[in-house]
């Protein structure tokens, strides 16, 4: 019962987040940007394009140089998510990966560290006025659905420990489609039904920031207005594009 | 007026929140007559919400920025210390991303699933009339700098929101008067004082005898010449105020040295381009078109743009999407060039003669203008535009002094009045957002005795002559670039009249 009730809502999280990212991706891909309006500082090439989002995407750099304790918080909260992401891997393959495993301890440790940056990103929330002001109630409980998350894992990692050999035997039976039995662990349940909630949000919350990131004109255009003309809305010369 | 002003130690120091500090703060409205003339409607129309709201998804529909902006915003607070006019009156709706949330929270109410179950819980709220009119006053308490958007995490650049919310706002008959007369004075005559071509004729053939008086050399400015080389397509500033038309001077000195053939046009006698401001990419359009067409119809090989700041995002960034092709000028030559690109290559090429000593007067340092720094670009380089002016200052005068590196280049701090707010209607937000620039200045000034500061903008030039006094300077503290260039150049067969100077 339990495990049909879990499976399903993975199934229908998993469809959500899926065809929801795929839209709204196809969406920014279509929306057309009528004007060229790179930001200083505009690489003048699309390689430098790259480079300046791969500074962006594994350094935060523009949040670097704006305010040091946002950088601090969300820098360390999103590279142990990614951490603890990868270590997760292990529950739904088998064999595990050389490179999961080896991972293994960074990723447990890596759970303290995101949940350490989540706390400082929400104590923000409350403590610097400005960001008060700025946030609404679903801000906050972004926050307290991540930490939530982390911390339900932890608690099954370092506290109360689950039947992880019953869940992974469930996750693998997902992937082909056999409903299993899970352990009827709170922790468990807690965890995975936050998953799946958070699954479910992705496509029509602030967690498109993800996505967003790499369609957004001031950072993604190069800056090359004088050699290459951008066709916005008129070409001038008769033909159509579309 | 002088209790008003902000008592900053540093420039970039924080306010406490001041709730609804410039609140009902708001330009003069568009009266019908500028609204018309643009097609606007004349006044606010009776089903303004379903127009306003259709408007918000035409722009999504066909502005990925809009849509982008607006999607991926985790209010993660880095901008919210970032625009002059927060640092400068406190108020919290001035932080970048408040700005934002005025708009976003009605598109989130409309267009997101979230915002149409559950608006309480993502700050989602229904247009009514109050919001248009709180858009208003705060959408116009923004200068589209686009300061907050080198801070952001993604990049997310207010001043498009800003252009979108202003744009919505014209559509449903609630035009800004300033911008939306100026741009159908563009269209009427060609420029946006409305100064038809006789004067300027007349106003340039005053200005040669100024030069000649000066100097005894005869240099012209020449009008709707027919077959000249460059057509030079400056702000109209620059042919009547202070310290504008220095700037003027130094051009056609510099011109003139470099012995190329150039006009301006009096069809299209202004690069301003205000259709930026207002957010309408049509006007935009328009405006860019007159320029396109003077061009051809003068037989010209080469643009080039005099000192503004917006202008030369516009003309750099947009006109060959929104005029181009421009195949007809000399491919040689970038199209357009800046006046300042000219002048630096010129001196490269050993052109000019100058005696450095002539700004020796002025101990000086450089406001870099916010869309030449943020949003376009000079010479070949990425941070041409920081190198060129710097480079060709250096070149004329000998005390020179950069500000705090946080308020220069990339991070420069708006003049306090760009983006369509250089009018008197809005001096009290004007005054109080330059407040971070005038510290920085301040410092310099202690730090090394500045007496003067240059930039290549119009709107800089005027914003400032108007402020500075407010803060202990001269209104003549603010100078053009190619004024300190007209001050040091020595042109060919000039009388060294004056040797009182020489020996002190």
């Amino acid at each position: 019962m339990l495990g049909t009730i879990y499976a399903l809502l993975f199934y229908v999280a998993t469809a959500l987040l899926v065809v929801g990212l795929a839209m709204k991706i196809r969406k920014y891909a279509r929306t057309p940007a009528p004007l060229r309006i790179p930001v200083t500082p505009s690489p003048t090439t699309r390689t430098g394009v790259i480079l300046r989002m791969f500074r962006e995407v594994l350094f935060f750099e523009s949040l670097f140089k704006s305010n040091k304790w946002i950088w601090a918080f969300g820098w360390v909260f999103h590279m142990s998510m990614w951490l603890v992401l990868a270590r997760h891997l292990r529950y739904f393959t088998y064999d595990v990966w050389g490179w999961v495993a080896f991972i293994q301890p960074f990723g447990t440790y890596a759970g303290f560290a995101m949940v350490a940056g989540l706390a400082g990103l929400w104590a923000r929330r409350f403590l610097v006025e400005r960001i008060r002001y700025i946030s609404n109630p679903s801000d906050h409980l972004m926050l307290a659905l991540i930490i939530a998350i982390g911390g339900s894992g932890l608690t099954m990692r370092f506290v109360a420990h689950t039947d992880i050999i019953a869940v992974k035997a469930f996750m693998l039976g997902l992937l082909r489609f056999r409903i299993g039995d899970l352990p009827a662990d709170p922790f468990l349940l807690i965890h995975l039904g936050l998953v799946a909630t958070l699954m479910i949000i992705f496509p029509i919350s602030k967690l498109l920031h993800a996505p967003g990131l790499f369609f957004a004109p001031s950072r993604v255009q190069a800056d090359n207005a004088r050699d290459v003309r951008h066709v916005g809305r008129w070409d001038n010369e008769g033909e159509q594009h579309d | 007026m002088t209790e008003d002003i902000p008592q900053m130690d540093d420039p970039l120091d924080i306010p406490c929140l001041k709730h609804g500090a410039m609140e009902g703060l708001k330009p003069f409205i568009a009266a019908p007559i500028h609204q018309e003339a643009l097609g606007f409607p004349g006044e606010l129309v009776p089903d303004w919400k379903e127009r306003a709201l259709e408007k918000m998804a035409e722009m999504a529909e066909t502005n990925r920025a809009f849509q982008i902006y607006l999607d991926t915003c985790v209010k993660c607070g880095a901008c919210t210390d970032k625009c002059h006019y927060f640092l400068g009156t406190g108020d919290p709706k001035n932080m970048p991303v408040a700005r934002q949330d005025l708009l976003r929270s009605v598109y989130r109410r409309y267009f997101t699933f979230a915002g149409k179950y559950f608006p309480w819980l993502v700050g989602a709220r229904d247009l009514t009339e109050d919001v248009l009119h709180e858009w208003y006053s705060y959408y116009h308490q923004c200068s589209e700098c686009r300061r907050c958007s080198v801070f952001c995490p993604y990049g997310i650049d207010t001043a498009e929101i800003t252009m979108a919310a202003r744009d919505i706002l014209a559509h449903v008959g609630i035009g800004q008067k300033y911008s939306n007369e100026i741009i159908g004075k563009v269209h009427a005559i060609g420029n946006n004082l409305g100064l038809p071509a006789k004067a300027l004729g007349a106003t340039l053939e005053d200005l040669e005898e100024d030069i000649e008086d000066e100097t005894g050399v005869s240099v012209r400015i020449p009008v709707d010449e027919h077959g000249a080389d460059i057509l030079l397509v400056t702000p109209s500033a620059d042919f009547f105020a202070e310290p504008h038309i220095d700037g003027l001077l130094g051009y056609a000195k510099v011109f003139h040295e470099a012995g190329v053939s150039w006009t301006v046009s009096s069809y299209a006698s202004e690069a301003a381009n205000f259709g930026l401001f207002i957010g309408n990419q049509d006007q935009m359009r328009e405006v860019s078109l007159r320029i396109k067409k003077a061009a051809q119809d003068l037989g010209v090989k080469r643009i080039i743009f005099g000192e503004c700041g917006h202008a030369w995002r516009v003309a750099y960034g947009f006109m060959n999407t929104l005029a181009g092709p421009f195949d007809f000028l000399d491919q040689n030559y970038p199209i357009p060039q800046h006046i300042l690109e000219f002048t630096w290559d010129e001196i490269q090429k050993g052109t000019f003669t100058f005696d450095k000593s002539k700004n020796d007067h002025i101990r000086l340092t450089y406001h870099d203008s916010c869309n030449v720094a943020r949003a376009s670009r000079m010479g070949d380089e990425p941070g041409g535009q920081f190198e060129i002016p710097r480079n060709v200052i250096k070149a004329v005068c000998n005390n020179y002094f950069d500000m705090e590196r946080d308020t220069t280049h990339e991070s420069t701090l708006c003049c306090g009045g760009g983006g369509g707010l250089l009018t008197d209607d809005l001096m009290d937000l004007r005054v109080k957002g330059a407040s971070p620039r005038m510290t920085a200045l301040q410092q310099v000034t202690e730090d090394h005795g500045v007496t003067h500061m240059a930039a290549i903008c119009a709107i800089c030039k005027t914003q400032f002559s108007k402020v500075m006094p407010k803060y202990g300077y001269d209104m003549d503290s603010i100078l053009s670039v190619h004024q300190l260039v007209s001050n040091a150049i020595i042109l060919t067969g000039q009388e060294i009249d004056d040797a009182e100077d020489t020996n002190d």
